[in-house]
Order: structure tokens, then C-alpha cells, then sequence
């Protein structure tokens, strides 16, 4: 028995630090939030409306629309981007001069902040001054492809999707990197042709990094922010709200009003929770996870 | 051997399609370049090559967005919450895997529930509490939220758990504290782990922007991410003035992923791959 509590007093001392910071700045905030986020705030007061407020904004269009608007960014990001980034790898990964510097160039773009990411795109395609909107003219040159309804989000994406594409690659090439040959031997010596490889070898082996680079993908698309702020301010007609920028932009119902952004942003940890439990359930299953 | 090697025409096809992508990948980077090369008015001249070239739309980036001021804000606080992040976690994965205390297992369930917390939904309380304490426009708002967390925590912990029981018990007999053990034995021994962790905390603390742009109003504590921003509110109709500050600002990283790509895919990678 007294072993058990021989390093007790060690142990407080070095969990200590962390403890304070992760109860103080993420466990309290978020308890703490539960309880503003039911604040509903007129002019000069502040009335506790319970549940209320919750089941009202998660009613309200504006929520509803940035869910959808959340979820479409991330159904356009996600899937392209896991292609591309595989895609990438698997041409990358055989053994050919010269590779090295192709897969620097794919990595590349981890190299890019939010910031830096968006500013770039947001010059690409400036109908005044941008090459891609020249070369792409129509709508690209007026208004514009981050004014224009029904693009906007598309324009968004490209500039996401680019500016993931360094992560997932290099996610992935470390994936490929751990299939052990002989498989790949057996598979050819069975008479399998490069896409037979492919989809019975491949894929199946890496499914355990394809599984953490959608999760990691889905989860910035929820938490996008930056892009948005950056390249549209959530418009046009708030056609890029994203959740996160409903609950942090500016020039919003929910801006200067706490009890309201507490609100959306405790409604996006939930979101967030059911979405990675709901990804790690479906996705298990079918992850091949060797041994 | 033989199938991994490619030969003839697959084998130019590749190479085509290889540089067809990294041409892509590349654009949007060779562009900003080339653009921040050329004065102002000549930005719509030959846009995909350097011609008239200058170094002074660079210059005025660096002045006009007080860019210099940014980047030393940035790595001063990135500086704080790497060694911060990566010396607290390795205390509590210290504790966490060769301690004995009761509720262990609790606590630790506990540190890691913290990782399902997006930042997103702390964020309002958290401003207020840098509100209360008066510490909007400082650098202990930028770097005293994130002095800890538990996805370093865990990272470390995984890799003392490999260390042998029997080193431990070893260096205990042979009148080794856990101090000792855990100076001399255990961090060299996860220097490679401990390597990306603090690349990766550096990278994501250098990357941060919407918590900055939540507690500091005042232009003299911009990181290079909320300058930035700063910068192409300012200069909105001199665009190539915006994309030079992006070159200014990118650099630094650049040079710093190149240095330390192996810490890197170790760190990224540390969740894909079972270790």
C-alpha cells in the first residue's frame, strides 16, 4: 500500500504544469461556454434562457446554412483532396532518379500557413490583377470567382485542397513506405496487373493512414477559419460561412454578442464529437490494420 | 527488385506526369515569387516571368507592414510555447509512464479528453479571461494558453512506454533518482520523438491565426500571421505589395522544413502509423 503512494508527491509536481494549463484554457472554457452559451443578451442585460438558446440556434438559418455550408466544404475538400494526395504518392514512391525533388515539390505546400495560403490564392484569382482569373476570364474576371455565387466555395476549396495537399502526400508516403514488398511480389507473381496491386494490396494496407489523414482533413474543414476570413469574409451572401467563421467572423449576428458565439461554438464541439465518433466507428471496420 | 523498377515508355509517361503535377503544385508558389520581384505598376507585364525586375516592392513589404517587427513577435512566442510545450510534456509523460500514483489511469483518460476540445470551442471564454486579467495586446496571451497539451503528452509517453522496465529498475539499483533517469536515460533515448514534437509545436504555435486576431488589437503585436492580414487590408489596391509580404513571411518556414524534414513526416505521421 505504501508503495502505491511512494511517488505521489513526484508525480503532482510534474503533471502539475500541464494540469493547471489544460483545466485552466481548454476543461473550464469549455464547461464555462456550456453555461454562456445558454446567456441570450439584449441591450443591457443578460438573461438565462436554459437549453433554449441552443435549441433555438440550431434551429436558426443561419446555423442550419453553415452546417450545410460546412459540410459541402468539406465534401468537396476531403475526397479530392485524399485523391490527389495519393495519387501523388504512388506516383512518387517508385524507385526513379530524380524523385527526391518531385516529392520536396509535393510536400511543398505544408511549408504554407492558413495565412500565406489564402493571401497567395486570393492574388491568383483577383479579377484585376490575378493570372488564373485572367486565363480562366468569364465569371473568373467578373466579378470575380470569390464573389460569385455558387463558386465561391468551389474557389475556396482549390485553395484548401493545394494547401493540404503537402500533409496528405507526405501522410501517405510514409504509408506506402511500411507495405512490406513481398506482398507486392506475391500479388505479381499471382499474375495482379498495376491496378489489381493497387486496389487488392495498396490500398487495404495503407486504409489505418487513409483513415487519420480524412479524419485530420475533415476536421480542418470543420475548423476552417482562416481561408475563409481571408479569401471571401463568408460570402457572397454567406454562401462560405463556415460554422467556425459564423462563430468567430466579423460583420455577423453572432460578432460582440459572447453568449451567442459560445453558443455556436459549444453546437461545434458536439458536431465535431458526433463526427469523429462517427468517423472512427463507420472507418474502423474497414481499416486493415495488419498483425 | 523488378517491379519496382519502371522501364521505357512507362517510364517517360511517369516522368511527364511527375513534372505536370509538380509544375501545378509548384504555380501558385512560382507566382507569388515572380510577383513580388516587379515594381507595382508592372505586375499585369509578363506576369509569369521576373522581367523588370526590382527588389523594391520586397523592401516596402518589409516597411510599410512592419514585417520585421511580426517575425521577431512570431518567434519569440513560438519559441515560448515549443520549449514550454515540449518540457511539460515531458514531465507528465514522465509521470504517466514510470510513475506509481493512485488514479493514474483516471488522470490520464482525463488529459487525453482534452484532445477531443477543438481550440474553436474555448475560444470566447478564453478571450474574456485574457479580458479579465488584462492581458489583451501582450505576449502572455499569445503564449500562456498553450504552455501545455496533451497530444505531446501522449506522443512522449508512447515512446517511454518502449523503454525497457528492466533499464529502469537498473538505474534505480544503481541509486539513480528519477530525475537522473529521466535526464540521463529517458529523454536521450526519445530524442527523435522529442525532435518532432518540437518541430511540430513550433509549426503549429508559428501557424496559429485565429486566436491572435482575437486578443490583440494593437499592430505592434502582430504575428506574421494576423500582419499579413494587416497588411493586405492596408494595401488593398497594391496587390503584389501583399504577395511580397507573403514571400517575407513564408521564407523563414521554408528554410526551417527543409532543414528538419525528417522531424516533420515523424511528427505528422506520428498518429497514421502504428508504432
Amino acid at each position: 500500500m505504501k508503495r502505491k503512494w511512494r511517488d505521489s508527491g513526484l508525480a503532482a509536481l510534474m503533471l502539475g504544469p500541464s494540469a493547471v494549463i489544460l483545466v485552466l484554457f481548454v476543461i473550464y472554457p469549455l464547461i464555462k461556454a456550456m453555461w454562456l452559451g445558454q446567456q441570450r443578451c439584449g441591450v443591457t442585460s443578460c438573461t438565462n434562457s436554459g437549453l433554449r438558446q441552443y435549441v433555438d440556434a440550431f434551429r436558426s438559418n443561419e446555423f442550419q446554412d453553415s452546417l450545410i455550408v460546412t459540410a459541402k466544404y468539406a465534401l468537396i475538400t476531403v475526397p479530392i483532396g485524399l485523391v490527389l494526395g495519393v495519387g501523388l504518392a504512388v506516383l512518387a514512391d517508385k524507385y526513379m532518379r530524380g524523385v527526391g525533388l518531385f516529392r520536396t515539390i509535393f510536400s511543398s505546400t505544408v511549408a504554407t500557413s492558413v495565412a500565406v495560403a489564402s493571401v497567395m490564392w486570393f492574388f491568383l484569382l483577383n479579377p484585376s490583377v490575378g493570372v488564373l482569373a485572367e486565363w480562366i476570364g468569364g465569371r473568373a474576371k467578373t466579378p470575380g470567382l470569390l464573389q460569385s455565387p455558387g463558386l465561391a466555395l468551389w474557389a475556396v476549396s482549390a485553395s484548401s485542397i493545394w494547401a493540404n495537399l503537402g500533409f496528405t502526400f507526405i501522410v501517405v508516403t510514409a504509408g506506402l513506405q511500411g507495405v512490406p514488398k513481398d506482398l507486392y511480389e506475391s500479388a505479381f507473381v499471382d499474375g495482379a496487373g498495376g491496378f489489381r496491386r493497387f486496389t487488392n494490396v495498396t490500398l487495404p494496407m495503407i486504409s489505418p493512414t487513409l483513415l487519420f489523414a480524412s479524419v485530420v482533413l475533415t476536421t480542418r474543414a470543420f475548423q476552417s477559419f482562416g481561408e475563409i476570413d481571408l479569401l471571401t469574409a463568408g460570402g457572397p451572401k454567406g454562401e462560405t460561412t463556415t460554422l467556425t467563421y459564423l462563430a468567430y467572423g466579423s460583420g455577423l449576428p453572432t460578432s460582440n454578442d459572447d453568449g451567442l458565439r459560445a453558443t455556436v461554438s459549444v453546437l461545434l464541439f458536439f458536431v465535431l464529437l458526433i463526427l469523429a465518433l462517427v468517423q472512427f466507428r463507420g472507418l474502423e471496420k474497414r481499416v486493415h490494420y495488419g498483425n | 527488385m523488378a517491379i519496382d523498377q519502371v522501364h521505357g515508355a512507362r517510364k517517360v509517361g511517369r516522368y511527364a506526369l511527375l513534372t505536370v503535377m509538380a509544375i501545378i503544385v509548384i504555380f501558385p508558389i512560382y507566382m507569388m515569387v515572380v510577383g513580388s520581384l516587379k515594381p507595382g505598376n508592372k505586375v499585369l507585364v509578363n506576369p509569369l516571368l521576373p522581367t523588370n525586375f526590382t527588389t523594391s516592392t520586397l523592401r516596402e513589404a518589409w516597411s510599410s507592414g512592419h514585417l520585421g517587427r511580426a517575425l521577431w513577435n512570431s518567434t519569440v512566442v513560438s519559441a515560448i510555447i515549443t520549449f514550454a510545450q515540449v518540457v511539460t510534456s515531458i514531465l507528465a509523460a514522465y509521470a504517466f509512464a514510470f510513475l506509481k500514483f493512485p488514479g493514474k489511469s483516471l488522470v490520464f483518460v482525463a488529459f487525453l479528453a482534452t484532445l477531443l476540445v477543438p481550440l474553436e470551442a474555448t475560444l470566447t471564454v478564453n478571450r474574456r479571461t485574457m479580458q479579465d486579467l488584462s492581458w489583451i495586446n501582450s505576449y502572455k496571451a499569445l503564449t500562456v494558453p498553450f504552455l501545455a497539451t496533451a497530444f505531446g503528452i501522449f506522443m512522449i509517453r508512447q515512446v517511454f512506454l518502449q523503454i525497457p522496465k528492466e533499464m529502469h529498475e537498473a538505474a534505480s539499483m544503481d541509486g539513480l533518482g528519477h530525475l537522473g533517469f529521466l535526464w540521463q536515460v529517458a529523454v536521450p533515448l526519445s530524442r527523435p520523438t522529442i525532435g518532432a514534437l518540437t518541430l511540430f509545436s513550433f509549426l503549429s504555435s508559428w501557424n496559429q491565426y485565429l486566436w491572435p486576431n482575437l486578443i490583440t488589437t494593437d499592430a505592434k503585436y502582430n504575428t506574421v500571421q494576423t500582419g499579413l492580414k494587416s497588411l493586405k487590408q492596408a494595401s488593398i489596391d497594391k496587390p503584389n505589395l501583399v504577395i511580397a509580404g507573403t514571400v517575407i513571411v513564408a521564407m523563414p518556414i521554408f528554410v526551417v522544413l527543409i532543414a528538419f524534414q525528417r522531424q516533420l513526416i515523424r511528427g505528422l505521421t506520428a498518429g497514421a502509423v502504428k508504432g
